[in-house]
């Protein structure tokens, strides 16, 4: 091996520890503000099923707070966000999310605002282009034209 | 082109309308259940007759049977009970009772004094097994296959109509 392909090596692997050194710091256990935050955000995207306009962190209803503490005991195991939701959509169906998930079913929903869009984008770009064909198909006969001026200069010099 | 300027509009308004239409006759309350098709969630607790003893869902394998969900606190399983002592003097199919989140005593004194439509009651203290039923609105009504497989799920009271044509048809189906 030669010298430089040595420091290379070294330099390779110094920031790989560098790297994994910052990882467990990010996996360090999170103090409980942090973790607070991170439920009250997941609640936040979860609605309660009783009071259905509510997140679970806003409601006050009994099951609302049975789901809370579900929740933070699946938290306590070190479940990540992604499968805490997964354990109530197995429960409770895609309704618990206040975010959809993007599939077959919900299509429409996500697709439609663009889709609206685009069709509307379409019909203005039609109506436009054709009121501009309109304007240029209006009569353009030399003797209409005289006419026209004549009577604008006929009228400039009337007070 | 004429056609096309009132056409459209309509075409528009009729497909709003039918959305709404559809809408309109749409309870925003049910959820459609995801657990249906899939194993019962499993549990395993303590009866509400005989405190000692438990009942499991793998007790209930091999037979076709009805989880209902209900609790002394609950107004609504008053409406319900009547429909289901009536489906339990027909021995049709067992139910069993998911007594959530209830006092025992409660729930006890509640079918002394109204009646026992269940094959056996289970008390559900802190609403464990419920959540894990998806449940939400007592009172609620699993029909559960003789593999043990949730077939149906009535949210809210059953009524002597939702028996007769949801959820006897679905038994006798099930029981072939």
């Amino acid at each position: 091996m030669t010298r430089s392909s040595l420091r290379v090596a070294h330099a390779v692997l110094l920031c790989s520890v560098a790297i994994a050194a910052s990882a467990a710091k990010m996996d360090a256990p999170a103090t409980d503000a942090a973790l607070e935050a991170r439920m009250k955000k997941l609640e936040g995207e979860l609605r309660c099923l009783v009071c259905q306009n509510q997140t679970l962190a806003d409601s006050n209803a009994e099951l609302a707070g049975d789901l809370r503490r579900e929740v933070r005991a699946l938290a306590a195991t070190g479940k990540s966000d992604d499968e805490i939701k997964a354990y109530l959509v197995a429960r409770y169906g895609d309704f618990v999310l206040y975010n959809p998930p993007v599939k077959s079913t919900t299509w429409l929903l996500w697709g439609g605002p663009f889709a609206l869009l685009v069709g509307g984008a379409l019909l203005w770009v039609t109506i436009i282009s054709r009121r501009e064909r309109s304007v240029v198909t209006a009569p353009r006969d030399a003797d209409a034209q005289a006419r026209a001026r004549a009577r604008l200069e006929a009228t400039d010099d009337t007070p | 082109m004429k056609a096309a300027r009132w056409s459209i509009p309509l075409a528009i308004f009729l497909v709003l309308l039918a959305f709404l239409w559809v809408g309109l006759g749409r309870d925003p309350r049910e959820v459609p259940s995801p657990l249906i098709g899939k194993p019962a969630p499993a549990f395993s607790l303590p009866r509400l007759h005989e405190p000692a003893a438990t009942l499991s869902n793998a007790d209930l394998k091999g037979k076709v049977w009805l989880l209902n969900v209900w609790a002394s606190w609950c107004v609504s399983c008053r409406t319900e009970h009547p429909v289901l002592m009536q489906l339990a003097a027909s021995k049709r199919v067992p139910v069993y009772g998911l007594d959530y989140k209830d006092r025992p005593d409660a729930g006890r004194a509640w079918l002394a004094q109204n009646g026992n439509p269940y094959a056996a009651s289970i008390v559900d203290l802190d609403g464990r097994v419920g959540i894990d039923y998806g449940v939400y609105g007592v009172p609620e009504t699993f029909v559960i296959d003789k593999e043990g497989v949730v077939r149906y799920k009535q949210i809210g009271p059953l009524s002597e109509e939702a028996v007769q044509k949801t959820i006897l048809p679905l038994v006798q189906e099930l029981e072939k």
